[in-house]
C-alpha cells in the first residue's frame, strides 16, 4: 500500500509505466504545469500588492487566479494521461495479438513444408500448385506480423540497436542473395556496386539488414519487368551511404511527403496490388533514426526511383 | 538411433517437426508441459533437448535452468524452439547454455531439422 503511493508519486516510475521518455510523459508535465501556476499566482500577487492597497482582495485575486490555473493543470494532465494510457494499450494489444498470431502461423508454415517435402507421401503436380499458394500466403501473413511486432516495438521504445562495428559490403551482399529468388522470378537483376577500400561502419546488423531488406523487397515490386535494380555504397564524408535504385514507376509528387509514415501505400501500390503492408518504409526510417544516420530518396514518376540511407563510419 | 526429447506444447508442432524428424530416423519423445519434459529428460535421457519457452506448469527458461543444475543432463546439447525472437529471452537462454535460439517463424521445417542434425554431430 505504502510502496503503490510512493510508486504513483514518483515520476520516473510512472513514466516507465507508460514506456515513455520523462519529459513526455503526464506526470512531468503536471509537475512543470504546478511550477507554472506558483510562478504565475507569486507573479499576480506582487503586481497586485502593486496597484492595490487592500491586501484581501489581492489575496482573493490570487486564490480565485490559483484555484482556476490548478483546475486547468488537472485537465491537460488527465487528458494527455488518458492518451498515453490509449496509446500504451495499442501497442500492447499489437505485441498480444502479433505474438499470438505467430504460433499458428509457424504451425502452418511447417505443415505446408512437410507436405511439399513429399516426405508424408507423393504429392502431385496439382496439389504442389495448391499447396504453394498457401506457402506463398502464410509467408505474407507472417510478414505482415512480424512488421507489426516491429512496429509495436518501436513505437514503445522496445527496440533499441546494438551497435558493433562491421562491413555494409557483406551485410549488403548477403540480403541481395536472400532476395535472389524474388529477383529471379520477377525477372529483374540485381547488381551490386561498391567502391574500392570502403571502411567498415558501426550498426546493428540485424536492423539494417531489415533496412536493405525493406528497401530492396520495394525495388523489386516496383522495377519494370526485365528491369534492373541497382544497390551502390558509397563513402560521403564521415558517413557510408547504401542507395537502392529501381528503374520502376516512381512515385508521385503528391504522395512523396506521405512516404515514411505508417501504413502509406501509394496509389501505384495499390493499382498495381503489390504487396505490402505500408510499415517497411516506416520500420526503415526509425531504424535508421535511432542509428545516427539519415534515409531519403529521390524520385521521377516514370523514370525510376532511389532510396538512399547514411550510416556513421565511428 | 539419436534420441530427441521435444518439449513442446502444441500438438500441431509436435506432429509436424515431431514427424519430419522421425522421417529423417530419429526416435522422439515428446513432453507437452515443462515438468513432464523435466522427468522425460532425467528418465529417457536423450541426446538432444528441443524446448520452447512458453509452456504450461513450468516456464521454458526455468526447465532451461534446472536441467543446467542437475548433473546428469548438464551436457545435453538443447536447441530452444520458440515464437519469442526478443533479444532478452535470446541472450538468457544462451546465457543459460542453450546450444542455439531458434525463433520459429524464422526458419522453415527443413532448415530446423539441418540445425538439429548439425547439433548432434
Amino acid at each position: 500500500m505504502k510502496q503503490d503511493l510512493f510508486d504513483s508519486l514518483s515520476i520516473l516510475k510512472q513514466c516507465r509505466k507508460y514506456r515513455l521518455y520523462p519529459w513526455q510523459c503526464p506526470q512531468f508535465l503536471f509537475l512543470i504545469l504546478g511550477v507554472i501556476v506558483i510562478i504565475s499566482s507569486l507573479a499576480i500577487y506582487f503586481i497586485g500588492i502593486r496597484y492595490s492597497n487592500d491586501p484581501q482582495i489581492v489575496a482573493l485575486i490570487v486564490l480565485v487566479v490559483t484555484v482556476f490555473l490548478i483546475i486547468i493543470d488537472f485537465f491537460i494532465t488527465k487528458s494527455f494521461e488518458n492518451l498515453a494510457q490509449v496509446a500504451r494499450m495499442k501497442s500492447e494489444f499489437v505485441s498480444i495479438v502479433s505474438h499470438q498470431l505467430r504460433a499458428p502461423l509457424a504451425n502452418l508454415k511447417w505443415t505446408i513444408d512437410l507436405l511439399l517435402s513429399g516426405k508424408l507421401e507423393q504429392v502431385s503436380e496439382k496439389q504442389m500448385a495448391y499447396l504453394l499458394i498457401l506457402k506463398e500466403n502464410s509467408q505474407r501473413m507472417e510478414k505482415l506480423v512480424s512488421d507489426l511486432l516491429i512496429v509495436s516495438r518501436i513505437d514503445s521504445n522496445e527496440f533499441p540497436p546494438k551497435l558493433q562495428r562491421g562491413s555494409l559490403t557483406e551485410l549488403a551482399k548477403a540480403t541481395i542473395a536472400r532476395m535472389a529468388p524474388l529477383a529471379q522470378a520477377s525477372n529483374i537483376e540485381v547488381r551490386l556496386s561498391v567502391i574500392e577500400n570502403l571502411p567498415d561502419a558501426v550498426f546493428d546488423s540485424a536492423q539494417i539488414s531489415q533496412v536493405i531488406d525493406n528497401l530492396l523487397d520495394n525495388a523489386l515490386h516496383y522495377a519494370k519487368n526485365k528491369g534492373r535494380v541497382e544497390v551502390i555504397i558509397t563513402q560521403k564524408g564521415d558517413n557510408l551511404c547504401l542507395g537502392v535504385k529501381d528503374d520502376g514507376i516512381g512515385i508521385s509528387q503528391s504522395e512523396q511527403p506521405y512516404i515514411f509514415q505508417k501504413f502509406f501505400r501509394g496509389e501505384h501500390a495499390l493499382k498495381a496490388q503489390a504487396q505490402g503492408s505500408g510499415l517497411g518504409l516506416y520500420i526503415a526510417k526509425s531504424i535508421i533514426d535511432k542509428s545516427g544516420g539519415r534515409i531519403g530518396f529521390r524520385s521521377k514518376e516514370g523514370e525510376g526511383t532511389t532510396f538512399w540511407f547514411t550510416i556513421p563510419i565511428k | 538411433m539419436k534420441k530427441i526429447l521435444f518439449i513442446e506444447d502444441e500438438p500441431a508442432l509436435q506432429k509436424t517437426l515431431g514427424g519430419a524428424l522421425t522421417a529423417e530416423n530419429f526416435q522422439v519423445v515428446s513432453a507437452t508441459d515443462g515438468e513432464i519434459g523435466l522427468r522425460l529428460a532425467k528418465s529417457e535421457k536423450p541426446d538432444l533437448i528441443l524446448l520452447d519457452l512458453i509452456l504450461p506448469r513450468l516456464q521454458g527458461l526455468e526447465v532451461l535452468k534446472r536441467l543446467k543444475e542437475d548433473d546428469n543432463c548438464r551436457q545435453i546439447p538443447v536447441i530452444i524452439l520458440t515464437n519469442l525472437d526478443d533479444a532478452k529471452n535470446i541472450e538468457e537462454a544462451l546465457e543459460m547454455g542453450a546450444t542455439t535460439y531458434l525463433a520459429k517463424t524464422s526458419y522453415n521445417l527443413g532448415e530446423v531439422v539441418e540445425k538439429i542434425k548439425k547439433a548432434l554431430i
